[in-house]
């Protein structure tokens, strides 16, 4: 019985949180990578662009719930996802056409791009302090837990036991199907295809009259709608905090380098990667060790590798270790 | 002449690589360009599929003047260009490099990669598998099975047999002779002068970007001059 415990407590505090988050990083780390492969820079702008397609879906939230909408046990604000990415897209759309272009056109150094995404992200930061302004909001309105720990012991009669909260399951749910459709769009269908192989031969797939606008469009457009659904599901979880998302930034990018760099699969992967090394690494073990250990060799400090304060570092330190032993990803990615 | 460039002048910057050099093609026949390292051989294929800027001369592809169109346009023309290196999509399979070859050709998709595969079989057994796996010969031949998926009316080569092993060489010229016989004009430019001469109807011999000689290929071989000069005695 007490591994079972030790189990539960793991459950908990360990799998179930880095499930939600890794997958909540996945969809970020994949639209980094998509926008890595096709257009070739790294955009730094891509955690701004979470948090705005949020904030969009927040404001659209509370003009529905002003209205007395709402989808019972489940968020409210799930149902303005979709106008929420429509707004994202059409923001990126607009970034796009009036900085990107620009250095597109001009055949510029990635460089020059990724440092034209840093000005894109302190913009889209500062445009949003201006429209929400620069405190949390808290906007799950549905039921929190599908069951709470309390329920989960008196069912099983188990002495620990883990909670499964909504978001964490609707974080999961659609992160598995949103993958799934970007598989299939990318593996099986025509237009994904062009995608793949502009993102290969730039040169061939020109030749082959694959129309690069189209291309660069689609991908602005995959990349803004993950962006959205990153976000706000982010915010589901957690809060709606403007000022995390500089620091999620570091994360999403360990994800999709560690990953692989331009390889989706590798992204999603990574997020879970990184997410779960980031809770295993600042968990605090004693009581699980308490469960598996013999009694009288109990700790009494709390066996914790490292801080929750230095959780970052992890992504930093995993960041180091791939770049060093094996630069192109766990999926071959290209090397940065 | 099918496809006809006459007078080129040109080359990157302030240095002429193409001085005056002319280059053609007749329907269903092989023309060869061969000569030294340096002699502007790729530079003249680029500035054919317009790839490159010419400063004079002018490229006719049948019957019209097209001079100043893009790659692109050159392809929906039908023009196939087939380049030395980077010709393939090496992390989509092969069918999929197919299928990317005729992407705007829709229709005859499943017809024409049918055809390439009738041409090469090998790709048919392989056509699930990455192209960035196959052998250096495998890889031309699915570069080159792209490039016809346009159904094009010409198809250029750029050292097809550039890092491939002999045999496969030997192979790999006589599918061009194939896909001549079907009545595409071939231009194509060889490192393997001897072999390739061998089977051209048309040679040219070009040296620092000028017409050296000019003749069919079978009296280029015959010709002391050029034999004692680029073919090794």
């Amino acid at each position: 019985m007490d591994y079972v415990n030790a189990l539960a407590i793991i459950t908990n505090f360990i799998l179930l949180p880095g499930l939600t988050y890794g997958s909540q990083l996945a969809l970020g780390a994949m639209g980094v990578t998509l926008i890595y492969a096709v257009l070739r820079f790294s955009n730094f702008a891509h955690g701004e662009i979470m948090s705005f397609g949020t904030m969009v879906c927040i404001l659209f939230t509370w003009l529905g719930q002003s209205y007395g909408l709402s989808l019972g046990f489940l968020p409210t604000a799930i149902l303005f996802i979709p106008v929420a990415m429509f707004f994202t897209v059409l923001y990126c759309l607009l970034i796009e056409k009036y900085v990107f272009s620009y250095y597109r056109e001009k055949k510029s150094n990635p460089i020059i791009f990724l440092i034209a995404s840093i000005g894109v992200m302190f913009f889209t930061a500062g445009l949003i302090r201006f429209i929400i302004g620069p405190s949390d909001q808290s906007f799950n309105d549905g039921v929190r837990f599908i069951f709470n720990v309390r329920e989960f012991k008196a069912f099983t009669g188990l002495n620990e036991g883990f909670g499964l909260k909504t978001s964490q399951a609707i974080t999961f749910l659609m992160t598995i199907i949103l993958c799934a459709l970007l598989f299939f769009f990318l593996n099986r269908t025509r237009t994904g295809k062009s995608m793949r192989a502009f993102s290969d031969n730039e040169d061939l797939a020109l030749l082959s009259g694959i129309d690069p606008n189209k291309v660069v469009l689609l991908t602005w457009i995959i990349a803004g709608g993950l962006a959205t659904f990153a976000g706000v599901l982010y915010g589901l979880d957690k809060i709606y905090k403007p000022f995390i998302f500089l620091q999620m930034l570091l994360p999403i990018f360990s994800a999709a380098i560690v990953g692989g760099v331009g390889n989706p699969l590798g992204a999603f992967f990574g997020g879970y990667i990184i997410a779960l090394s980031e809770l295993f690494v600042t968990f605090a073990y004693k009581k699980v060790l308490g469960y598996i250990l013999p009694e009288n060799l109990e700790p009494s400090s709390m066996m914790q590798f490292l801080a929750t304060d230095y959780k970052f570092s992890v992504s930093f330190i995993i960041l180091v270790i791939v770049l060093i032993i094996k630069p192109t990803g766990l999926f071959n990615g290209k090397t940065i | 002449m099918f496809l006809h460039a006459e007078n080129m002048l040109g080359g990157y910057g302030e240095t002429t690589i193409l001085n005056r050099c002319s280059v053609g093609v007749k329907k269903g026949e092989i023309a060869v360009i061969v000569g030294p390292n340096g002699a502007g051989k790729s530079t003249a294929m680029k500035a054919i599929f317009g790839m490159l800027n010419l400063i004079e001369g002018s490229v006719f592809f049948d019957n019209n003047d097209i001079t100043a169109l893009s790659p692109q346009d050159r392809v929906k023309r039908g023009m196939g260009f087939v380049p030395q290196t980077n010709n393939v999509f090496t992390s989509m399979t092969v069918l999929e490099n197919l299928e990317m070859g005729g992407f705007t050709n829709q229709d005859k998709l499943a017809n024409n990669i049918a055809e390439v595969f009738k041409l090469f079989p090998v790709l048919e057994e392989k056509k699930s598998q990455v192209v960035g796996e196959l052998s250096g010969g495998q890889r031309q031949q699915v570069a080159v099975g792209r490039a016809l998926m346009t159904n094009p009316k010409l198809l250029m080569l750029d050292e097809p047999t550039a890092g491939v092993s002999p045999i496969v060489v030997k192979e790999l010229f006589g599918k061009i002779i194939d896909i001549a016989k079907t009545g595409i004009a071939i231009l194509m430019v060889e490192q393997n002068a001897k072999q390739a001469l061998e089977i051209a109807d048309t040679g040219y011999v070009l040296v620092q970007g000028e017409n050296k000689f000019t003749d069919k290929g079978s009296a280029l071989l015959a010709n002391k001059e050029v034999r004692k000069a680029f073919l090794g005695g």
